[in-house]
């Protein structure tokens, strides 16, 4: 299976994203629920990924550490998962 | 990543805006529950006009809010509650409003069913007539069925049944559910606190201890699919915490703005004690949320008072500030309904006239015992409208 770091994501648009001191709340209007970023990194990554071919590119983007990759990956594919972040089309 | 402060240190420490904030449009009702937690009844004639809901509605905007409960009172009975919902809507502020369902003709389901930004919670207090009734007054049962029958012909799934848990509903608590189920509802539980009018059935009305653990052991085993409004985090005491945040919102994560835009910590505690100002105030909502000295305090460290040594605190986080102030508890101890027994002890040492009073109550006045049946039968003289209760 593709690891989502190799997708092309991006912010589900029924979501509405705002920075907190400890990173981020998500809230998604349609599924009505709340997500929480904890980290300020998580919150480059997400505004990167428009801008990014791959959410792989927009971690790099952010200066995120190749050892703290796998943490972004798994935080990427659960936002995937409750439908916060979504495939976008070229 | 790591986290060095766990999620909850930081709502604790607050947001910046609320994830849940209550705004109650009027304090006019066509009902009159006997445990209305606001006192409503009346309109109040310095409530926000339009103009002022909506450039609240642009201050929510520029905090992100992401959306509003609307309640009362009952906020449909405002000529003006659509044009509200859809300014909210159009500015990106979702809009969850609750409603004893009288108005929410086949039109109005409709009008719900067409937009994601929108939803509702239709309040009803019992799975029979005789025990909704009781509490919410006659006919109220059969209005919020025709309700729930609308929204499901609309095609509404996963709108709210909002029921206040009491002592005579929680043995229905099984054919609540069914009821939520059978019209595609989400069933949704909260607390009954001595707020408002609640101040005076609460001891009547609140749930046995047995029926606070019957509840506890109910909501474990329905997990997410219940809603709760993180209301039963006292509960927590018994062991696990339930879903939800649990911690006392007030001013951190929660608050509430009243219909005349007075800024209160929560929505249970209309009380100047827990006035943080008016939205009307220079600086507006935005400024009350981030730096109102109430707001600030609420967001240090909480004092466990009496509580500090039992084992249950760091579950209940000693439980309801709003249901200790209405029952004369200090704040710094136990919850009234404290899981180990210890709210009990402390209510019997409460001195009789103690007990503050709610400073704003827009209850309907009863003045006269009795109506003529037509105004003229008393005099011919009298307006068409003497003796009309004033409800809006």
């Amino acid at each position: 299976m593709t690891s989502v770091l190799d997708r092309r994501l991006g912010v589900a648009p029924q979501v509405s994203v705002r920075p907190e001191r400890f990173g981020a709340l998500l809230y998604h209007f349609g599924t009505r629920r709340l997500s929480f970023l904890k980290d300020p990194r998580l919150l480059e990554v997400l505004e990167r990924l428009d801008g990014s071919a791959t959410a792989r590119a927009a971690c790099d983007g952010a200066g995120v550490a190749e050892a703290a990759l796998p943490a972004f990956e798994r935080a990427l594919a659960r936002l995937v998962e409750t439908d916060m972040l979504q495939e976008r089309r070229p | 990543m790591s986290v060095a402060t766990p999620l909850v240190e930081h709502f604790a420490a607050g947001l910046e805006a609320p994830i849940c904030l209550t705004w109650e449009l009027t304090y006019a009702c066509n009902l009159d529950c006997r445990h209305c937690l606001s006192s409503s009844g009346r309109r109040d004639p310095r409530e926000l006009d339009t103009d002022e809901a909506k450039e609240l509605i642009n201050e929510f905007e520029r905090m992100q809010v992401f959306y509003v409960n609307i309640g009362g009172g009952e906020p449909t009975i405002r000529s003006d509650f659509w044009e509200i919902v859809d300014y909210a809507v159009a500015h990106h502020v979702g809009v969850k409003f609750s409603t004893n369902g009288s108005r929410i003709t086949a039109e109005a389901a409709e009008r719900i069913a067409g937009s994601d930004y929108l939803d509702v919670q239709i309040s009803l207090d019992g799975a029979t007539p005789e025990v909704n009734d009781a509490v919410r007054g006659e006919g109220t049962f059969a209005t919020a069925i025709g309700a729930m029958e609308h929204m499901a012909a609309a095609g509404v799934r996963g709108f709210k049944l909002s029921v206040v848990c009491t002592r005579h509903n929680l043995p229905q608590i099984d054919d609540l559910k069914a009821l939520a189920d059978r019209y595609g509802a989400q069933l949704r539980l909260t607390r009954l606190r001595p707020s408002g009018r609640g101040a005076a059935v609460w001891g009547e009305l609140h749930p046995t201890a047995g029926q606070q653990q019957m509840l506890y052991t109910w909501l474990l085993a329905h997990g997410e699919e219940v809603l709760t409004g993180d209301s039963f985090f006292h509960l927590a005491g018994y062991g696990e915490p339930l879903p939800g945040l649990n911690l006392c919102g007030a001013g951190r994560v929660v608050c509430l703005i009243d219909p005349v835009g007075d800024v209160y910590a929560c929505p249970f505690a209309i009380h100047e004690e827990f006035l943080a100002g008016n939205v009307r105030d220079p600086g507006g909502f935005g400024r009350l949320w981030r730096e109102a000295d109430l707001f600030r305090s609420l967001r240090e460290p909480t004092d466990a008072g009496a509580c500090g040594a039992c084992s249950a605190y760091d579950g209940c986080r000693g439980g309801c500030m709003a249901a200790k102030f209405f029952t004369g508890l200090p704040l710094a101890g136990p919850d009234p309904e404290c899981v180990k027994g210890h709210g009990a002890t402390a209510l019997a040492a409460v001195e009789a006239g103690s007990v503050p009073r709610p400073t704003a109550d827009h209850s309907r006045v009863r003045l006269l015992p009795r109506r003529p049946a037509r105004a003229c039968d008393e005099s011919p003289l009298a307006p068409s409208d003497f003796a009309t209760t004033v409800s809006t």
